[in-house]
């Protein structure tokens, strides 16, 4: 083994390590700069008291993660963005599988569709929620127009506490429709139709081949869905920076829009990265259940849900 | 299940004489053909209201953007009857969209071509190239990914305005020129690549920086493609650094002075509709171009991880 490694040590030539470093120097500079040192940094930043005009910075150990703990508005930012994660992820897969399964199989016009669907995800946030502002108006926005024709009364969206909230993950999931369509598509695609088959012959309809074989085999695929949504919903900021700012009186301030007014409202620096290292935290943990999934846990999750 | 019933043979005999099970047989069949031309029509319907619902907020921008000023909320709602183009001059005239234009243009060209050429020769480096430290640091490179923008926000703006950066081009570009998913994308489709080919090169000559760009790159324009079309999107559509890091309105971007508009304009629709559409057409019209590439790229980064 130790003989081996020698031997590859002494393979490396001199021209290739040279290439290497001129291929890797630049994009290693940046991200030495941008990424690296940023991270270190911030760190550092969530350990001290700092207010970024003038004061001296100082040590404060843990004590801004225990301010943190303490504060309402922290566990009220946290709370919104868990009501909020919660509702585009479990909305937005079954409004994509739905999709999904609609445009599986011999469908006319899928790639028309597919495409339709996938629109709202390629355009910007802030464009998409300045349209759903209006759409979302009142008085006259289409949404009430849309529910009072149908005899419904329609409340007053983005100025009503109970209902801001809710306006926004519908808007999230009508953004994330295409992707989680998209993805469940492929994943719907992957099931041999023998499956089916066997299904029908055993009797069972359509019901039956979507509880036996469809459900369970896409379970990978939901897993993975799940996670990314949770991964991208736990760090939003342009739409609720939009629509409501993180108004009414907090309803909708998820933890990126409090740390963005500790940090450059507030000046509170190192009370802000305190608040960055705990969406570190939650994010990560996500991240490591995406590699469980993904990696060689994938195959234990998708054995067990076949059995 | 009142369905399941009528599966079986009028005569309610199962099986029995092998006519008979044929006739069974070819029942369902003829079962399971109507049940998927009704289930089609079904979905098409589903496809259908949903679609109108995916649709309408474009719809009724670009609709209300044509509208004049007094009937912003009148029907109808969803096809433009009028042809107001003023509004858009209006828009115009209210807020240097061109100006916004430019600068996303220019950080744009600036992130979309800084990620490709960043990202092919790390890639290259790390697909191709024998050096001490190879695997560590490309574990370095892609673990970078999994830091939340929040946590790198406050130190990178501080780093900004250091470099004294805050207000220029450098500040919108240099911090997003490289990207280790595009590293990641790049290496995987180089690695696709049949190493024989660099070798024929190396023998005839070619520098290993000329393998990169006139064997292995060429070969790789599926990747690089994929890769713009992401890049431009991000850049075309981000928000919140470029906000943190403009002062000026000469330096807005797009979507920061759609922002602004709309904090000035709040309810004047018909101008505010103008600015959107102005806005997004660009990322649209790629997006027609380029959905093939976007949806595969997509679906494999998801399915990859």
């Amino acid at each position: 083994m130790k003989e081996r490694r020698i031997k590859a040590r002494n393979r490396y030539r001199w021209d290739e390590i040279r290439t290497a470093i001129i291929c890797l120097a630049p994009a290693a500079a940046i991200f030495a700069v941008f990424n690296v040192v940023p991270t270190v940094w911030s760190l550092v930043l969530s350990l001290s008291d700092w207010d970024w005009l003038g004061t001296a910075r100082r040590f404060v150990g843990l004590a801004q993660y225990g301010a943190l703990l303490r504060s309402p508005e922290f566990w009220n930012s946290l709370r919104v963005t868990v009501l909020y994660t919660t509702g585009v992820t479990v909305l937005g897969l079954v409004a994509g599988l739905t999709v999904a399964l609609c445009l599986s199989g011999n469908v006319r016009a899928r790639a028309f569709w597919r495409s339709v669907y996938f629109t709202p995800a390629v355009t910007a946030t802030v464009a998409a929620g300045v349209v759903w502002v209006y759409l979302f108006d009142p008085a006259g926005g289409l949404v009430n127009l849309w529910l009072r024709r149908m005899g419904l009364p329609g409340p007053a969206w983005l100025t009503d506490p109970s209902w801001a909230l809710v306006a926004i993950i519908m808007v999230s999931v009508w953004k994330r429709l295409g992707l989680n369509t998209v993805i469940y598509l492929a994943g719907l695609q992957s099931i041999p139709d023998e499956y089916y088959e066997a299904v029908s012959v055993d009797g069972g309809g359509v019901w039956a081949g979507f509880a036996h074989v469809t459900w369970p085999l896409l379970a990978p695929t939901t897993w993975l869905l799940a996670i990314m949504s949770v991964i991208d919903s736990f760090q939003v900021f342009d739409l609720v920076y939009v629509m409501t700012s993180g108004g009414p009186m907090g309803a909708t301030e998820v933890m990126g829009l409090y740390l963005y007014r500790q940090a450059f409202r507030l000046f509170h620096m190192g009370y802000a990265s305190a608040v960055g290292w705990t969406i570190f935290i939650f994010v990560f943990l996500a991240t490591l259940l995406q590699w469980r999934v993904s990696g060689a846990g994938g195959a234990s999750i998708y054995g067990a849900s076949t059995r | 299940m009142g369905r399941r019933r009528d599966n079986r043979p009028p005569d309610g005999v199962r099986g029995g004489s092998g006519l008979n099970r044929r006739h069974g047989r070819s029942w369902r069949r003829a079962r399971r053909a109507r049940q998927r031309a009704l289930g089609s029509l079904a979905r098409q319907l589903v496809l259908l209201c949903g679609a109108v619902l995916v649709v309408a907020p474009f719809l009724w921008s670009i609709t209300t953007s044509l509208k004049p000023i007094r009937e912003t909320f009148a029907p109808p709602y969803l096809y433009p009857v009028h042809l107001e183009w003023r509004n858009y001059v209006d828009a115009w005239q209210a807020a240097p969209f061109a100006r916004y234009y430019l600068n996303t243009a220019i950080m744009t060209a600036g992130i979309v071509g800084g990620q490709i050429a960043f990202a092919a020769l790390s890639a290259y480096a790390f697909a191709r190239l024998r050096f001490p430290g190879r695997d560590p640091l490309f574990l370095v490179f892609l673990g970078t990914m999994m830091v939340p923008f929040y946590v790198l926000l406050i130190p990178s703006y501080l780093i900004v305005e250091r470099l004294g950066w805050v207000d220029t081009y450098w500040a919108l570009i240099v911090p997003r020129a490289v990207s280790a998913f595009g590293i990641f994308l790049m290496r995987q489709a180089f690695l696709a690549v049949p190493r024989e080919l660099d070798e024929a090169a190396l023998i005839d000559g070619c520098s290993r920086l000329g393998i990169l760009w006139r064997v292995v790159l060429p070969l790789s324009r599926p990747a690089v493609a994929t890769l713009g079309v992401f890049a431009f999107l991000f850049s075309w559509n981000d928000f919140l650094w470029p906000m943190i890091v403009s002062r000026s309105p000469e330096m807005y971007t797009i979507q920061v002075g759609l922002q602004v508009f709309m904090g000035k304009y709040g309810t004047q629709w018909v101008k505010l509709m103008a600015g959107v559409v102005t806005s997004t057409i660009p990322a649209l019209f790629l997006f027609l171009l380029a959905q093939s590439y976007l949806v595969k790229g997509m679906a494999t980064s998801g399915l990859k991880g």
